[in-house]
């Protein structure tokens, strides 16, 4: 359904963010990642952004030292979610000034409710940069 | 103590930054660290205090998804957390939920009032924590009891919580699908919301609905065609258009309707991934719209020549999707899919090797499989080997129906087998034996091209190549009449590198020798009776060509050697092996002095000639394809009682066969196996039924060997009342005619039409089993679409005929239901194999047009 999950993994294969809108259980999961991870890392920067697994697509995308991969059904528009991640990246840079993988790392709560901001049920349902910010900021006064 | 226990853990707790720089500065691997923080976590999670635990919780959470620390235990406590009314605490709990709990846990049954006392707040942001949590874990029952919430919130004022609330309603809906009567009708008043955010919420969820069952949703498309024409926010272009190209694809009128607008937004400067949603839309469910489907095709072409990778690959991949029923697309592409191939990305590779296979037709296959070959030679062991995969498969395919010239083939299939990296040896080797055993007149060709394989001590070394070995073994053994030069093959096949292959292997390449050398001594013998006597019995051997004319010399130089080459074997380990190169020692043995003998006593009795002229016999047997339903194309004769209990058999085969423990089966099995192979050969000559070649069963000799010892429970050939289907040969068909009395006219092989050029007859079985997946209905669909239909049915659309499609098609509809989930999933799996080219994809689309038909179809 649109999306399976979001990965954040950083050039020596550690998991920064995981956001799975399915289950599977632990074993499942690293096996999982470990697996998308090679096959991403493996690739240079010539070749597409799309790779296959399974029955289902892995779209990703290097930022500095930080792959962000969304595992998607076969069906969906993979520019569509490379213009999705690029999205969540400025959404995340705008809101940290200038993000890197320490930001995610010391903050990972705010990382995930930016997503969670963004994608319900695996389907991105809020695609505007103002909207996502303003409710994180009125939630974190809230606190 | 206790008190003061916990107050100082509370006072002393490690905030979540503090144990993740712990964790940054362990220079030793975070294990020990992560399990003394994992205790810590332990103790602070039981306190009472909400906070120390909600912080303990957050951690918790932490090492649970990013270093695989389980956390199921820790449920109740997150339930715990989730009733605070901190809204700090409360998203701590809920995160932890929605990433830990699953439908097993028991404690979920628990939040459900916390849920709905959530849900009802009048703080918009606990209220989507609820709903956020809600669409993670959702569970039936959850579902359920919530769904009155839901309802209620979808009317809400505040946009922000509508929104949500929309996404919510998918796995509402997917769980509970009773709550359709009560939610849809808002979910649908949603569709005329003039906010975007709202829009894009409702049209994903739609997205996702029509996927699953585009049918029930067919009565909204005018809302959806109104929001085509308007909108221009992408997002929300893209799902619509997904829902039009599954609408499309079952309701043809609709596909002529939308055409136009999605033209005008191909037309308009859009972002690339709009664009390309057209072009895919397009080329799915619209391809019979003429203009739409051009300036697709247009489109696509800008793609491929663009030097973005992502868009190279996305242009070959919706290419590929428009191939089956539009080569011309690809055809005029050719230029940029051939660049494609020796583009660096293998994905884009693999894509452009796809479509050229769909391209490929009998006028330009040695033209696509020379370009393909000098690709293989240039690229990793990898690609080369799809290439090589692709390449046997598209000309195998339908009994090499596109191969006009197998001579050309054959050499290809040589060339092949000297590609460095070739690991398809399996598949080759088959193909060699193939071509052999079904095209006459390819032989001499394969004669010529295995001697080649067979002579060349390299290719011995190399383990993949031996399945081709092997095939090039047996076809020159099996068809050493049209060799030039037995000698020459008698020696490569007894090379001291053989030594490198498997027993198995080895076994052949002896017998093969066996063969030639009756070969050789037959045509020895019939040249010598030729000069002794003038009425000449030109039995069998067809090629008297002069380089095989032997003389005395030249058959004493070829036994010797034989024999010389298989001594050394006569005390090897592998007992195939040995069997098989002391049996041709013995008749050597026999031989050779029988030879000298005739040399000087002409004219007198000549057993040798005799004895040779009966192994040649057997060998002369042409083995040929048969059905592997062969056998029950007949019906059993009367008195021929196959299960009867043989216990004679056993005791003479007592010594050879497994003591039968249990019960007679294991009886009936072997000696219906052995009658079972008789009457396969028997009955290969009296049709031409189905399916795939096999190779043959066993050798002839060992058969006559069998046949001598058992005689008696062998079939007699005796009259039996068959009748069968092939309308060939009748006269022939109701005798079991005796073994080694095949005549060649008793093939009715399939003839091509005329051709300029002379193609050689393929011996062609019929189509056998050709099994069609049929994949589980999923029965949870079943009840939500009927909901759904219900719902809009009850709301008086203006679309009719669609009503009355459902009404009537509602019960027997349930069928087609389940028949149509076949379809879809026959559709999603066309999908995913398109790049194979799955012809399926044209009947997916005829079973689509025709939804009343569908049940017969598939059934």
């Amino acid at each position: 359904m649109g999306i399976r999950f979001i990965l954040m993994v950083n050039k020596q294969g550690q998991t920064r963010l995981a956001q799975y809108y399915e289950w599977l259980t632990l074993e499942e999961r690293r096996a999982l990642e470990g697996e998308i991870v090679r096959k991403c890392l493996a690739r240079n920067d010539q070749q597409c952004s799309f790779v296959e697994h399974r029955n289902y697509k892995i779209v990703y995308r290097r930022y500095a030292s930080l792959f962000f991969m969304v595992g998607v059904d076969d069906d969906e528009n993979e520019l569509a979610i490379l213009e999705f991640i690029h999205l969540l990246v400025e959404t995340m840079d705008k809101h940290f000034g200038n993000v890197c993988e320490l930001d995610i790392m010391f903050h990972l709560e705010k990382a995930h409710f930016m997503l969670e901001e963004m994608v319900m049920n695996g389907c991105i349902v809020e695609t505007s940069k103002a909207n996502i910010l303003s409710s994180i900021q009125l939630m974190d006064k809230a606190h | 103590m206790a008190s003061s226990n916990s107050l100082m853990y509370s006072l002393f707790q490690r905030s979540l930054e503090d144990l993740i720089k712990g964790i940054r500065l362990q220079l030793h691997g975070d294990s020990s660290f992560i399990s003394k923080s994992l205790d810590e976590i332990r103790r602070e999670i039981k306190l009472t205090d909400l906070s120390t635990k909600s912080i303990a919780l957050q951690k918790l959470s932490y090492l649970a998804a990013l270093h695989g620390v389980d956390m199921s235990w820790a449920a109740f406590h997150a339930v715990e957390v989730v009733s605070s009314s901190r809204f700090g605490d409360k998203r701590i709990g809920y995160h932890a939920i929605a990433q830990s709990f699953n439908d097993q846990t028991p404690v979920l049954l628990l939040i459900t009032n916390q849920l709905r006392k959530d849900l009802n707040s009048s703080n918009e942001y606990e209220v989507s924590l609820a709903l956020e949590c809600l669409s993670r874990v959702g569970t039936d029952d959850l579902a359920r009891d919530l769904t009155s919430e839901v309802f209620t919130l979808l009317g809400s004022s505040k946009a922000f919580v509508r929104k949500k609330a929309i996404g919510v309603v998918l796995r509402v809906f997917d769980k509970y699908p009773d709550a359709v009567k009560v939610c849809f009708k808002r979910l649908v008043e949603n569709l005329e919301s003039s906010d975007q955010h709202i829009l894009s919420a409702v049209v994903g969820v739609f997205c996702e609905l029509t996927t699953k069952d585009p049918r029930s949703y067919l009565p909204l498309a005018p809302e959806f065609y109104k929001i085509l024409v308007d909108s221009r926010n992408t997002w929300v272009l893209i799902k619509v258009l997904k829902v039009f190209a599954k609408l499309a694809s079952i309701e043809p009128r609709l596909a002529k309707k939308v055409a136009d607008p999605i033209c005008e937004h191909m037309r308009r400067n859009v972002g690339k991934s709009l664009l390309f949603e057209c072009i895919r839309t397009v080329v799915s469910g619209l391809s019979d719209q003429e203009t739409a489907l051009k300036l697709a095709v247009a489109k696509i072409r800008d793609f491929l020549v663009d030097d973005d990778p992502n868009l190279k690959y996305l242009g070959l991949h919706a290419l590929s999707i428009v191939a089956p029923k539009h080569l011309w697309a690809v055809l005029e592409n050719k230029e940029a899919v051939v660049k494609a191939l020796s583009d660096e990305d293998p994905n884009v590779k693999l894509e452009a090797l796809h479509l050229l296979m769909a391209m490929v037709n009998e006028d330009n296959v040695s033209e696509i499989s020379r370009i393909l070959m000098n690709y293989a030679l240039k690229s990793g062991p990898l690609f080369c080997n799809e290439v090589i995969g692709s390449v046997l498969l598209a000309c195998s395919r339908n009994s090499y129906e596109i191969v006009v010239d197998f001579d050309w083939y054959l050499s290809l299939l040589g060339e092949m087998a000297r590609i460095p990296h070739c690991q398809r040896g399996q598949e080759i080797g088959h193909q060699l034996i193939d071509i052999g055993m079904r095209v006459k007149d390819a032989r001499p060709e394969l004669v010529r091209i295995s001697r080649a394989l067979l002579i060349d001590p390299a290719l011995l070394g190399n383990q993949s190549l031996h399945p081709i070995l092997s095939a090039a073994a047996w076809a020159s053994g099996e068809y050493v009449e049209f060799s030039k030069t037995s000698y020459d093959i008698a020696e490569a096949l007894l090379q001291p590198r053989t030594s490198l292959l498997p027993p198995s292997i080895r076994a052949i390449y002896i017998h093969s020798t066996f063969k030639v050398l009756v070969f050789s001594l037959k045509a020895y013998f019939s040249a010598q009776e030729s000069t002794s006597s003038p009425l000449v019995e030109e039995s069998t051997s067809s090629v008297s060509s002069p380089e095989n004319a032997f003389t005395y010399k030249s058959i004493s130089s070829l036994v010797n050697m034989i024999e010389l080459g298989l001594c050394s074997l006569s005390g090897t380990l592998d007992v195939e092996v040995q069997e098989r190169a002391k049996n041709v020692l013995g008749f050597t043995g026999m031989i050779k002095h029988k030879i000298a003998e005739e040399v000087t006593a002409q004219g007198s009795e000549i057993e040798a000639s005799r004895a040779v002229a009966f192994m040649e016999d057997v060998f002369s047997e042409e083995l040929c394809p048969v059905s592997a339903t062969a056998q029950e194309k007949f019906p059993l004769p009367d008195g021929l009682e196959l299960k009867e209990n043989l216990e004679d058999l056993q005791e003479i085969c007592g010594e050879f066969l497994k003591p039968v423990v249990e019960s007679n089966s294991n009886l009936f099995s072997s000696s219906e196996k052995i009658s079972f192979s008789v009457a396969r050969l028997r009955i290969s000559d009296q049709q031409e039924a189905s399916s795939s070649s096999s190779h043959p069963p066993e050798s002839a000799s060992l058969l006559a060997e069998h046949r001598k010892r058992h005689g008696m429970y062998y079939l007699s050939s005796q009259k039996s009342d068959d009748h069968n289907d092939s309308n060939g040969n009748n006269n022939t068909l109701n005798e079991y005619p005796p073994a080694n009395e095949i005549s060649a006219d008793s093939f009715n092989p399939k003839k091509k039409m005329n051709q300029s050029k002379p193609r050689p007859v393929v011996v062609k079985l019929d189509e056998g089993d050709d099994f069609k997946m049929k994949p589980d209905a999923s029965s949870n669909d079943e009840p939500l679409s009927r909901a759904i239909q219900t719902a809009l049915m009850g709301k008086g659309k203006e679309k009719e005929r669609e009503k009355d499609n459902h009404e009537r098609s509602l019960d027997p509809g349930i069928k087609e239901q389940s028949s149509r989930k076949e379809k879809k999933t026959k559709k999603k799996n066309g999908e995913k194999s398109s790049k194979h080219r799955s012809r399926r994809r044209s009947d997916k689309d005829a079973i689509a047009a025709k939804p009343v038909e569908i049940v017969d179809f598939l059934l």
